[in-house]
């Protein structure tokens, strides 16, 4: 049978189109897998979308000082060739010049996250991340005396105190441990660097992981500044569901109730 | 020596290129900074990769100054002036599909079996299917995959298992298709090839000199851009032309040669 040209046309068209739908298959499971990062420590001032933003082209890298911030590889489980940082290897030493915010050509790391209560961008305000304690393997929860992640956190007395209480165990001594603040902490993972236990009892989470949220249910009703997270909520409390369209006699009325 | 000279001179450029950005990143110099993704020449002059920036948009980013204005400066310089040389001058890859397409030679790979199994407007294609997944994913679909980020960024900041991408293509050119990455695939060569098919500089083809060896488009990676050898004179006017120069160097009639293409007088 000789093959006509609008046959051949059909099956050419109908080979690219199946090679297109299985590279792209097979390109966007390899993307999509490679975007999910959601453990990593992001340089100061990341933006919210910052996958989308980040072109990868490490120069954040390139001018961090303290070699902190490294580009991620294949193989890293971090969405390649973005920045990020493993603060028990090397932390963030927070540079007051922030060399790697400002030098983003892409504004996927934005000063203007940083800014202060003058508007100035500063490094205390940076919000890479939020530390966590585990207080069951932190020895000064046992009882035994170590501040390491209270004394090298550069903000001391403000992002990590230190809680005092009567060691009931002893009677004579008392329990010196420490308490995180997240509207201070920076992420910076200084204390998780310094940390003694053998794996660090303190680590720093990405804010979205490591922090709760006590949505609207509850407020601060001795803080006038937290009825601001009410600005937005609906007034309306009754519950919308198909059976609420109708009034509660037609309900009553109906069989629905009967149906067993 | 002659035979060799442009591909000496590529291979000093891209080496140079990536010495200065390994340069930046272990020791601080700021004459050629980041990568080829977003850069920052002598500290100042940003420059972007215009399809990264391209997929960017579409997946819906919102886009720098500083970047914006790099990408434009990189589309003009090509645009305007250097056509696709970046595949030839600056791409890493270059390097590996040029060795693996040499060792083809070396190994007569090419006499046992001449089969095509892509065709050279898949790279097209690749264009495409990054565009339709960076706005799906809303990411930069093919700077998450690309060979040529691996490599190039790998060698700057390291590699991880990005070796087996270099395995890979190596491999695929080697045994599969002859420059089979560069040639038919990469969607940025295919984007370079767009948007430098205007360009001024390029091969301008003098068939009274010619004595049809047919050397020039037994080495050209983009044989197809040669279709005006022993018919008639001409400026290589396709796109595809990476400006590699390694017909004008294998020639030994001085029928090839570097022009600026003059569109004043409308030269043909």
């Amino acid at each position: 049978m000789p093959i006509s040209q609008r046959r051949k046309f059909l099956l050419k068209t109908a080979k690219a189109a199946a090679a297109a739908t299985v590279g792209g298959l097979v390109w966007g499971v390899i993307a999509s897998e490679s975007r999910a990062s959601p453990l990593a420590l992001r340089p100061p001032g990341a933006v919210d979308d910052f996958l989308q933003t980040c072109i990868r082209c490490g120069l954040c890298v390139n001018n961090c000082p303290y070699n902190t911030l490294s580009l991620a590889k294949i193989g890293e489980n971090v969405s390649y060739g973005t920045p990020y940082f493993v603060p028990r290897e090397i932390p963030c030493y927070m540079c007051e010049d922030i060399p790697c915010t400002a030098k983003c050509p892409s504004g996927a790391l934005d000063m203007s996250k940083m800014l202060n209560k003058k508007s100035e961008p500063n490094i205390n305000e940076a919000k890479m991340g939020i530390a966590v304690v585990d207080h069951n393997n932190c020895i000064a929860y046992w009882g035994i005396q170590c501040d390491a992640c209270y004394r090298v956190c550069p903000l001391m007395d403000e992002a990590i105190t230190q809680e005092y209480r009567r060691n009931e165990r002893t009677g004579k001594h008392a329990f010196l441990t420490p308490m995180v603040h997240a509207d201070s902490c920076t992420g910076c993972g200084m204390c998780e660097h310094a940390c003694i236990t053998s794996k660090a009892s303190i680590i720093v989470l990405p804010r979205a992981i490591g922090l709760g949220m006590a949505g609207t249910n509850y407020i601060k009703g001795w803080e006038s500044s937290d009825e601001e997270r009410l600005k937005d909520v609906s007034t309306d409390t009754t519950t919308k569901t198909d059976r609420s369209k109708k009034k509660v006699r037609d309900y009553l009325n109906s069989a629905e109730l009967f149906d067993e | 020596m002659s035979k060799v000279r442009f591909l000496i001179a590529r291979r000093v450029v891209q080496i140079l290129i990536l010495v200065l950005f390994i340069g930046a990143n272990i020791y601080g110099w700021n004459i050629l900074e980041g990568d080829l993704s977003a850069s920052y020449l002598f500290g100042f002059i940003p420059l972007a990769d215009p399809f990264a920036l391209t997929q960017m948009l579409i997946a819906g980013a919102t886009i720098a100054f500083d970047i914006a204005l790099g990408a434009v400066i990189i589309f003009l310089f090509y645009a305007v002036i250097g056509g696709r040389a970046f595949c030839s001058w600056i791409c890493p890859v270059n390097i590996i599909s040029d060795s693996a397409a040499w060792l083809r030679k070396v190994l007569a790979i090419d006499d046992v079996e001449h089969r095509k199994y892509l065709g050279r407007n898949t790279r097209y294609w690749m264009i495409g299917i990054a565009f339709l997944l960076s706005s799906i994913m809303g990411v930069a679909a093919f700077e998450m995959v690309s060979p040529v980020s691996i490599i190039h960024r790998g060698l700057i900041f390291g590699f991880g298992f990005g070796w087996g991408v270099v395995l890979l293509l190596s491999v695929f050119d080697l045994f599969i298709v002859r420059h089979g990455w560069c040639s038919h695939l990469c969607p940025l060569g295919g984007f370079y090839a767009l948007i430098g098919s205007k360009s001024i500089f390029r091969v301008k083809y003098n068939v009274d000199k010619c004595s049809s060896c047919m050397n020039c488009v037994n080495i050209c990676p983009e044989k197809q851009v040669l279709n005006m050898v022993t018919k008639k004179s001409s400026f290589v006017d396709n796109g595809e032309c990476t400006l590699c120069a390694r017909c004008i160097e294998v020639c030994n009639d001085d029928a090839l040669n570097f022009s600026i293409k003059n569109f004043i007088s409308k030269e043909k």
